[in-house]
């Protein structure tokens, strides 16, 4: 790795839940405070698996493969309150190799996959980002790039809007708010100027100007302990505000809910609003969302090269286990195994099922969040 | 008293009013929901109008709600702040334009 910690200069919210060496930092500690939480009462206890089976879905199985998403690492320049990755300047070596960024490949070859969804952390810090958007770019595929933002204006990246604009890669970008007060309290102070900054970039360079070759997908979640609102109404908000009072412009929006694991588990339990979310999220279980869930349609993959059936899953170590007891490896990819797993489910998953549901795409349904 | 008026789970039972007219009720969700859709305002401003007038009338219940729903909508504390202060303005400017009644009565009644 060439990035050393000195050079992450962006935004904090906070610290990472490593650095600060909390237990909460342990996948399984995350996942034993959200089982603990009282939930008698609420739709089926707050068992996820018996929501489903409710309603009409009593085996969690994937769907036709669409996307191939790699999280290439831990590392980032900033460290946002509600990051579901823990992800900080200070994780610097649990970073995607040469070697797993090749496996990579070779396993996208074994698959249907259209998209490459590249995450992170910050994914252009990985010493391999290049490579994985050229070879899938080389492979005829849809490239995302879960971008930041702020990373853009690190001095070694001025030419990467360019760059990326060159291969039609579309840019999906965090800015949870249209207006600098709830961005920058999420984010980090300074973090709203500095994304406008990028955004400016981005749009000198094609980006956000109705060309689909060049998209700008703003991602926006909610600033605290409520649902992400109706998306198309928010787009609107936000391209007209954007536009007036800044003069920077984004191709469409998406809403996602907060999950309720890592940073944004901590904030939730330190500020009383741990059951009150919980409780929200499994009242606002909508079962029209479950067709549409990415886990259904995405495969993960680590920096290490193991596979999920999502970034969540990946988060709290839930990986995809083969007959064997193994865990799966995209070095040994079989589409057999895939196509016929079960997909691991907890009480996070009402994350992505609660209100108009929730994916790396956005909203699943049409239906109200509130 | 060791109890206050106003209880803080009577909002997520507010249904249960239904109980003495079911009827009457069901009109008033049904009116209530389509006052809230996004028509010629969007759902953001009727929301920001609810949360300022749940001040005008005290409700607690309401400010509780039309809070989180602001929220929700993509408000900010900002926008919320201005619409309290719009129905604050409104409140205190109703009494204020009565004075003029009162400047009316004393030149009348004075030399």
């Amino acid at each position: 790795m060439s990035t050393s910690h000195q050079e992450l200069v962006g935004p904090r919210g906070t610290t990472s839940l490593r650095s600060r060496a909390v237990p909460l930092a342990e996948p399984r500690r995350q996942i034993a405070l959200l089982q603990a939480v009282d939930l008698e009462g609420s739709p089926h206890g707050g068992n996820f698996d018996e929501a489903l089976a409710h309603a009409g879905h009593p085996r969690l199985g994937p769907a036709k493969l669409e996307i191939f998403q790699i999280n290439v690492g831990k590392l980032c320049n900033m460290t946002c309150k509600h990051c579901h990755v823990g992800a900080g300047p200070d994780r610097i070596e649990e970073q995607m190799d040469r070697d797993t960024a090749e496996a990579c490949m070779r396993a996208l070859d074994k698959t249907e996959a259209h998209t490459v969804d590249i995450t992170g952390g910050a994914p252009e810090l990985n010493a391999n980002f290049s490579y994985l958007v050229e070879e899938s770019v080389g492979r005829g595929k849809h490239v995302i790039d879960r971008c930041n933002l702020t990373v853009l204006l690190l001095p070694r990246f001025r030419e990467l809007p360019d760059w990326l604009a060159e291969r039609d890669v579309e840019i999906v970008a965090s800015l949870p708010h249209w207006r600098r007060r709830n961005t920058d309290s999420q984010r980090g102070e300074g973090t709203f100027d500095a994304s406008i900054q990028a955004i400016r970039r981005l749009n000198a360079a094609g980006y956000g100007r109705g060309d689909s070759r060049k998209r700008l997908t703003l991602m926006v979640n909610p600033v605290g302990a409520f649902l992400a609102g109706s998306q198309s109404s928010l787009e609107r908000e936000w391209k007209e505000g954007l536009e007036r009072e800044h003069r920077v412009r984004f191709d469409r929006l998406i809403a996602l809910n907060n999950m309720p694991i890592s940073r944004f588990l901590e904030w939730l339990d330190a500020t009383g609003n741990l059951r009150p979310y919980l409780q929200l999220l499994v009242r606002k279980f909508n079962s029209a969302t479950v067709s549409g869930l990415m886990c259904r349609n995405t495969l993960s993959v680590s920096w290490d090269g193991r596979l999920f059936d999502c970034d969540f899953n990946q988060m709290l170590e839930l990986p995809i286990v083969g007959s064997d007891g193994r865990v799966l490896n995209v070095r040994d990819l079989d589409r057999g195994t895939i196509a016929s797993r079960r997909i691991v489910t907890g009480r996070h998953c009402y994350g992505c099922t609660a209100g108009a549901g929730s994916s790396c795409g956005g909203s699943l349904s049409g239906g109200a969040a509130s | 008293m060791s109890e206050g008026y106003y209880k803080r789970y009577h909002l997520p039972h507010f249904g249960d009013i239904a109980e003495g007219s079911g009827e009457l009720a069901q009109k008033f969700f049904d009116y209530y929901g389509a006052v809230f859709a996004e028509g010629a305002l969007t759902e953001r401003e009727k929301s920001l109008i609810a949360l300022a007038v749940a001040h005008a009338v005290q409700c607690p219940y309401c400010i509780d709600a039309y809070s989180q729903d602001c929220l929700q909508k993509g408000a900010d504390l900002e926008q919320m702040t201005e619409a309290v202060h719009v129905a604050t303005a409104i409140r205190g400017g109703a009494s204020l334009v009565h004075g003029i009644q009162m400047l009316e009565h004393v030149k009348s009644a004075s030399m």
